[in-house]
């Protein structure tokens, strides 16, 4: 098992034939996706990487049975491209842009409302590296090569800080389940809680470890609910001990602007939560360790 | 990316905001110019830079004569300030605003964020102001109103209302504060602000609802469509090396330490800053090179670190996933040609073998590293002078 993507989900493409989406569909079909076709309005009836194109996520849907979709899509057009997915009843889009207003963000999150939370679109992202179910399918950016298939749950902010977890806990012998990266923005489609969640359900997983960084309220409140519901090991890492104040580092989202935004304060939270919290950025994959055999 | 207070009133007035009367000024001449203009006889001459806590740093001058309205605004420009917020070194004032002094007999706070926790705008008021938010939250919870707006809908007269006659408005105020309370929401909305705070919103003499001091912050994402609100930067305000970084697709924050910092991924960035305080050293920087750094990035990138004259020595780190590792190098390869400081280079990820191999072979001594720990240690002491291999 493994969360959100496997080997069966057929996927489509959202932004299909950009020159990006191209390369990293290509990427994803060579490690075995199940990529079904893609949306580019205007160019329906082509075909593009020996897959049909649609002009809208609904004829997608109707001609493939896509079930979730990677979108590529700029800035100015990507909360419409969010809103229609959810619209054509997509379970899950995991979208990778950069830059996106936290207005349309803020916008899109209440259009999933609309719809009742059974049939409710997941969304990954925005500003996310994706998601990867290892040695299954890839949904995303990342160089697949340095997560082995496993039993760890990786849910990450920011991508590069995904990575590092990934290859370090490869260099120790530990695999994946699933790695999910949620994205800087101060508004993600989904949440550490939301992955949490699904990591803890999913008997394949036997640990899980959160990677989250300076700004908002999410890896305290993740933190707490591991503390309340969560009975699998969970491993915790805070970036951003060196920022300073009232600077945006990066990250849209990554900006100390509130009590308990700080790295040093949310460490401390977890920390009097339970988790296991990895003193520094090369020690991801170590204590991932230490959390496995003592969660054992 | 922030604006002044006297740009904030201007935008807050096209919603239909109530702001005193008042004129920029940038030059003594100007500002005893505007003053003539308002007519008096009392004027306020604020200092204009995007920090808060200027009254308190002397940046707020009453003024009675025009020899007054002079006096202050020379003191002022060129001046530096330094309040709470600025940092100890302060920001030099360029320019002024000159307002009409409005006597008042309440003053109250009315403030509008974009809340992470709920993904809404909320809206936040006060009986009390002209002290900070912060300050009233944490001694008296009680007297903090608050109201969510619903995106779909957007915020509600009736929601506009409840808090007015919360902070204890009569009948006459309360339409007048309902419509600087919806203006606001408007400007905020319209504008893609993330902050819009009157501090203090006052009641005046003359029975007239004001917003004395207004702020505004937008979301630099948005600003692709808001080609008017961009006009109303003020590079002045900005550290040049932040604006240099952001015409070349770089993300970069001046600290205070001495070891350069080039770095893909703002998580990955901010880490490895804090491995290299972890490690005994100090980051010079946060510089994100981004997904695509080209060779030309990569060189700016050098350029931009080592405008900091205080940098001792430069880390790299590169975890490729839509980057590749051989393309970095060669950026890396090209920029450390004659470099002054000692180089650290990790590289990991995509093509992370041929960009190795670029590294080791084109002859010049730049330190290789293959873990983050090692990365930053090799850094620390290379920035001390000391033995690192």
């Amino acid at each position: 098992m493994s969360i959100l993507i496997d080997e069966t989900t057929r996927v489509i493409v959202q932004g299909f034939t950009g020159d990006k989406a191209t390369f990293h569909a290509k990427e994803m079909i060579a490690y075995g996706t199940r990529v079904v076709g893609g949306v580019t309005p205007g160019k329906g009836g082509h075909t593009h990487l020996d897959r049909p194109v649609f002009n809208t996520v609904k004829d997608a849907v109707k001609s493939t049975g896509a079930e979730a979709s990677l979108a590529f899509v700029p800035p100015p057009f990507a909360a419409d491209a969010l809103m229609e997915a959810a619209d054509a009843g997509l379970k899950l889009v995991c979208i990778i842009t950069d830059g996106i207003p936290a207005q349309d963000m803020m916008r899109v999150k209440r259009y999933l409302r609309r719809y009742p939370k059974a049939q409710r679109t997941t969304i990954v992202g925005p500003n996310c590296a994706g998601i990867i179910s290892a040695g299954k399918a890839m949904l995303g950016i990342m160089p697949s090569n340095i997560y082995i298939r496993g039993s760890v749950g990786v849910v990450s902010r920011s991508g590069t800080l995904g990575y590092e977890a990934g290859a370090q806990m490869k260099a120790l012998g530990i695999g994946v389940t699933t790695s999910v990266g949620i994205g800087g923005d101060p508004i993600n489609g989904s949440s550490f809680l939301d992955h949490l969640m699904l990591f803890e359900e999913d008997p394949e997983t036997k640990a899980v470890i959160m990677i989250g960084e300076i700004g908002g309220p999410q890896e305290s409140e993740a933190a707490k609910w591991v503390k309340e519901n969560m009975k699998k090991p969970v491993v915790g890492y805070v970036a951003g001990l060196t920022a300073p104040k009232g600077r945006r580092m990066g990250h849209a989202g990554a900006i100390i602007s509130a009590e308990g935004d700080s790295a040093a304060e949310k460490a401390e939270i977890m920390k009097s939560y339970g988790l296991f919290v990895a003193p520094s950025a090369a020690e991801l994959g170590s204590t991932v360790a230490l959390a496995l055999s003592k969660g054992a | 990316m922030n604006i002044h207070e006297y740009q904030a009133k201007a935008v807050l007035k096209e919603f239909g905001v109530p702001v005193p009367r008042g004129v920029p000024a940038f030059t003594v001449d100007e500002a005893v110019k505007g003053a003539n203009e308002l007519g008096g006889p009392v004027w306020v001459v604020k200092a204009q830079i995007h920090a808060g806590g200027r009254g308190k740093a002397g940046g707020v001058k009453l003024c009675r004569t025009y020899g007054e309205v002079a006096a202050a605004a020379k003191s002022l420009l060129g001046s530096t300030l330094v309040t709470h917020q600025t940092g100890p070194t302060g920001k030099v004032v360029h320019r002024l605003y000159v307002e009409k002094a409005e006597p008042f007999v309440r003053a109250m706070y009315l403030g509008f964020v974009l809340d992470r926790k709920v993904e809404r705008i909320r809206v936040i008021a006060s009986a009390e102001g002209g002290v900070e938010i912060e300050e009233i939250a944490a001694e008296r919870p009680q007297s903090i109103l608050q109201q969510q707006v619903d995106p779909a809908v957007g915020l509600q007269a009736f929601q506009a209302r409840e808090l007015a006659f919360g902070m204890g408005l009569n009948i006459k105020q309360v339409s007048q504060a309902v419509t600087t309370i919806m203006g606001c929401y408007r400007a905020f909305r319209d504008l893609d602000a993330t902050m819009v705070e009157i501090n203090p919103l006052v009641v005046t003499k003359d029975d007239r609802v004001l917003a004395l001091d207004a702020k505004m912050s937008f979301d630099d994402n948005a600003m692709f469509r808001r080609p008017k609100v961009t006009e109303m930067r003020d590079a002045a305000e900005e550290d040049p090396r932040e604006t240099q970084a952001a015409e070349f697709g770089l993300n970069y924050v001046g600290l205070t330490g001495d070891i350069g910092c080039i770095i893909n991924g703002a998580g990955l960035a901010m880490a490895t800053m804090d491995m290299i305080k972890h490690a005994g050293g100090d980051p010079a920087n946060f510089l994100d090179v981004g997904g695509g750094a080209s060779p030309e990035r990569v060189a700016a990138a050098f350029n931009l670190v080592l405008s900091d004259r205080n940098v001792k020595a430069i880390l790299v780190n590169i975890f490729a996933g839509i980057n590749r590792c051989d393309w970095v190098a060669q950026g890396v390869v090209q920029a450390a040609k004659g470099l002054r400081v000692p180089l650290v280079v990790r590289l990991a990820g995509t093509n992370v073998q041929e960009g190795r191999r670029i590294i080791d072979e084109c002859g010049l001594p730049i330190i290789s590293a293959d873990t983050l720990a090692e990365a930053a240690h090799k850094a620390v002491a290379a920035s001390r002078g000391g033995e690192v291999k």
